[in-house]
């Protein structure tokens, strides 16, 4: 069985942004660039379900121009066997990222694919659900695997809520082949994260909700993107290192998989959220209400 | 003869002890105050028995002890005592002697409050206030339990006066008064200080420079920061940053370390190895002197060959020739590629071979080189949240941390995994991981800096910071583990880079029995190999009495007269850096 991750180079999470002075952009030049931290989760994932016996080969994806093969290098240095690059220096939006993965999909013919939930630079949370889409797939977002006793506050903690199950309606066209889904408020469900089942080809999701947790079931093959406390990624060692320098990788670009880059947004403009103003000291209650009524006039 | 002093005092020590009082003895010459106690006649004999064996020896430390008379402290608040905090003050009031003895660090010495220094008065206080408004005279109990208190709370001083300057000129007119009226005066920085020297020892004035944070000019092109003393070494590496620059000297503690302390005590930290120590960085500094003479050697140019450069009296002095005000440091500019590696060695000598190394086929991009053992390792993965083993397939006895720091990323990386990659084929590394990231790069360097925290965390701990030639470093913490066995838990981590080997002991608890299993077999050995028995902590308050280990006695004499010129009334900090036979 292989699996297909997606891995983007962004801007290094600890780097601190600044926003060109035309306003077009944020500045990149001469700035650490590295892995997004979710995709990093994603390869982790797949590099642990490959470890359990359930995967034969793990693939990384990544596309960009020739500096994005950095990113790629340190994937296959993670534990991933094989690269892909997809050539182009145009921006590429979650779109034209969905389709190209698609097209993909047809050439390596992957049973999972998984991707981080967002990328750090543009926060757009869309390629995952796209790709589903696209492939008529079903999808396990914001895979996560938080412990009991964390402070998440999706966990109220009133009685144990009885598990819900509900299947889909039969009249909605492949919801019946998605699965089932389970709902639970609260800590006393031990939490999976993410759990392949290669007889049943199936595979059982821990989504990080707003509620709470939701688990899900999806028969293969599936789409699944992870959140922050799924996995905690491994170093890239160096005998890995080493070993990474003989992976193949295969070189793409748009055109060969038949996807037009054609752009439809255009980023008008990019500002810094406002500086937050320094606080005012008052001297007295009636110095308070006083602010309060002329200047900010809130009361 | 030093030996002798250690074991008459500890025996001193487990008498007063054993008696389970708080009650410090009274402690005279010879010559006759003994006829006054009458209420420590059982142990007195024994006593006087003791100091006759103590005088015997000669040392620089007995001239303290003839130094003592009866002090009246009536009238005064609680003293504290290492022996009990509160009950002592009590007796100590009757019988009017203040002794500090310190019971932690080097106990051997017993230090005696110097009787010509004056004591606090309202009036002082009040003149204090007309200078610097009541605002910066702080006499709240709470925050003098802060400044009186050291980062390691081993020392503990009693002062009962904080004053907060925010110009020079104020710190110009305290030094004057104090000086006219002899009060002693203790220069604190951040208080993150691990020999004790910025705490005052009795009862000095603290003078606290945390109120003088601003910095005053940066030149772009040069480099060339101008700041005044009191600024937290964090908050200027972020203010350089956005500028594009980095300082030259990086520590653990710098979150709460001013620039002032840092450049008194000439501090060492994690880059020194490829930036050099301060007194190459450094190129001004303002001081006061102990009399109030401001001393304005604040240049910012990088060459000024203009009769003696007085500024590197005052880098390493530690507070005792003059306070530092203003310091003009020039800074590097920020290069954009850092690498960092976590490496696993089996023995000492791979590390030593992977240092020549690193040094030859890294060259100019290599910026930081430590060492710590698996003790230290362990240490920091138990003690710290957080820290995460990136090699946790199988235990290291030693690993390494390298750092690179150049202008072009891909570079960079090629020449750190070739010279990784053939490290690992000569055998000289057996395991290693590479940062791929600034988030992986700081949980490696979390994994070396937090061992002082986690040491902390671990129960008692006494430390060494010591300068050894590089082959023989690991000898010296591979004999303290036969010397102290089960007893202790023997730690060794260090900038291997430069030849500096913090050797620390954990136990439980304090105890000076295992005190002198180390002491003073550590700085003996040190002294033999020829090395430093403090390569960046100073001397402080710990090692006051040892500076012969390192120095030669002509050397310490030149520097007795120099501390005197500047320094005649020894009001600045003292007890401390030198020797307190050479003082007076």
């Amino acid at each position: 069985m292989k699996i297909m991750v997606a891995i983007k180079r962004v801007i290094d999470y600890a780097v601190k942004i600044r926003v060109k002075p035309d306003k077009s952009g944020v500045v990149t030049q001469n700035v650490k660039m590295s892995m997004n931290p979710f995709c990093e989760i994603a390869l982790e994932e797949a590099l642990r379900i490959r470890e359990s016996g359930l995967a034969s080969e793990v693939v990384a994806v990544t596309m960009g121009p020739s500096q994005c093969l950095d990113t790629l290098r340190t994937g296959l240095a993670m534990g991933a066997d094989r690269g892909i690059h997809v050539d182009s220096t145009s921006a590429l939006h979650p779109l034209h990222v969905a389709k190209i993965l698609r097209n993909l999909v047809q050439i390596e013919k992957p049973s999972l694919i998984i991707l981080g939930k967002q990328a750090i630079d543009d926060d757009c949370n869309q390629t995952g659900q796209m790709v589903a889409g696209l492939l008529n797939w079903p999808q396990g977002t914001f895979a996560s695997k938080v412990s009991p006793s964390s402070n998440h506050p999706g966990f109220k903690n009133q009685a144990f809520a009885p598990t819900m199950w509900w299947g889909f309606p039969k009249d909605k066209s492949n919801m019946s082949q998605i699965g089932k889904k389970e709902y639970t408020h609260g800590t006393m469900k031990s939490l999976i994260g993410v759990v392949l089942d290669k007889e049943k080809e199936e595979v059982t999701v821990d989504r990080e909700v707003d509620d709470g947790i939701e688990t899900v079931q999806l028969k293969l093959p599936a789409v699944i993107t992870t959140d922050l406390r799924l996995n905690q990624p491994r170093y890239a060692t160096l005998p890995n290192i080493m070993k990474a320098k003989s992976k193949p990788i295969k070189k793409f670009t748009p055109q060969e998989l038949n996807v037009e880059i054609k752009s439809d947004l255009e980023i008008v403009e990019v500002t810094e959220p406002p500086k937050r103003k320094a606080g005012v000291m008052v001297s007295s209650v009636d110095e308070l209400i006083e602010k309060l009524k002329n200047e900010a006039k809130v009361i | 003869m030093v030996n002798r002093n250690c074991r008459a005092t500890l025996r001193l020590l487990t008498l007063i002890n054993r008696q389970g009082h708080p009650h410090p003895p009274l402690s005279s010459s010879p010559s006759g105050h003994i006829s006054h106690s009458y209420l420590i006649l059982p142990f007195s004999i024994a006593f006087v028995f003791l100091t006759v064996l103590c005088f015997y020896s000669g040392t620089g430390i007995d001239a303290c002890w003839k130094q003592l008379q009866r002090n009246n402290v009536h009238g005064e608040h609680k003293i504290v005592s290492f022996f009990s905090p509160l009950a002592s003050s009590l007796k100590t009031r009757q019988w009017g002697v203040k002794i500090q003895s310190r019971c932690y660090g080097s106990a051997s010495v017993l230090v005696q409050r110097n009787p010509k220094f004056s004591k606090l008065n309202d009036e002082d206080v009040r003149y204090f206030e007309g200078i610097l408004g009541a605002k910066n005279v702080i006499q709240d109990d709470e925050k003098l339990i802060t400044a009186n208190t050291d980062w390691m709370r081993k020392y503990k001083g009693s002062s009962k006066l904080l004053l907060q300057p925010r110009t020079t000129d104020q710190v110009s007119e305290i030094l004057k008064y104090c000086n006219f009226r002899c009060l002693a005066v203790v220069p604190q920085g951040g208080n993150t200080g691990l020999v004790g020297g910025s705490v005052p020892v009795f009862d000095e004035v603290v003078v606290s420079l945390s109120a003088m944070s601003k910095i005053i000019s940066f030149d772009k092109v040069s480099g060339i920061l101008v700041c005044e003393a009191g600024c937290i070494l964090e908050n200027i590496i972020s203010f350089l940053d956005s500028e594009g620059f980095i300082m030259p000297l990086d520590l653990g503690a710098k979150g709460s370390c001013q620039i002032g302390g840092n450049v008194s005590t000439n501090a060492g930290g994690l880059r020194l190895l490829r930036y050099g120590s301060l007194h190459g960085n450094v190129l001004g500094i303002e001081a006061v002197l102990a009399d109030g003479t401001v001393l304005d050697m604040l240049k910012t140019l990088r060459k000024d060959n203009t009769g003696y450069d007085l500024k590197h009296l005052f880098i390493g002095s530690e507070g005792s020739l003059g306070i530092v005000t203003k310091v003009s440091i020039l800074t590097p500019p920020k290069l954009s590629s850092v690498n960092v590696a976590f490496l696993a060695c089996k023995d000492y000598s791979s590390c030593q071979k992977l240092l020549q190394e690193a040094r030859r086929k890294l060259g100019e991009i290599l910026s930081a080189f430590e060492f710590l053992d698996s003790n230290a390792m362990n240490l920091v993965l138990n003690h710290l949240e957080g820290a995460r083993n990136p090699l946790p397939t199988s235990l290291h006895n030693f690993y390494v941390l390298i750092e690179t720091t150049g202008s072009d990323e891909s570079s960079d990386k090629q020449k750190l995994e070739a010279f990784l990659l053939g490290s690992m084929e000569n055998e000289l590394i057996s395991d290693g991981a590479l940062a791929q990231d600034i988030n992986q790069a700081s949980s490696f360097w979390l994994l070396r800096e937090g061992i002082p925290e986690a040491l902390m965390r671990a129960g008692a701990v006494y430390k060494y910071d010591l300068s050894i030639p590089v082959e023989k470093m690991y000898n010296l913490v591979e004999e303290m583990r036969s010397r102290l066995g089960n007893d202790a838990n023997v730690v060794g981590y260090g900038h291997l880079g430069d030849g500096n080997l913090h050797l620390n002991v954990s136990t439980p608890q304090y105890d000076d029995k295992i005190l002198s299993q180390i002491e003073p077999f550590v700085y003996e050995w040190t002294s033999k190999h020829h090395g430093s028995i403090s390569a960046e902590h100073g001397l402080g308050l710990m090692k006051a009495n040892k500076i012969f280990y390192s120095k030669s006695p002509e050397t310490v004499k030149v520097m007795t007269s120099i501390k005197k010129l500047l320094d005649p009334n020894h009001i600045l900090n003292p007890y401390k850096v030198l020797p307190c036979s050479s003082i007076s």
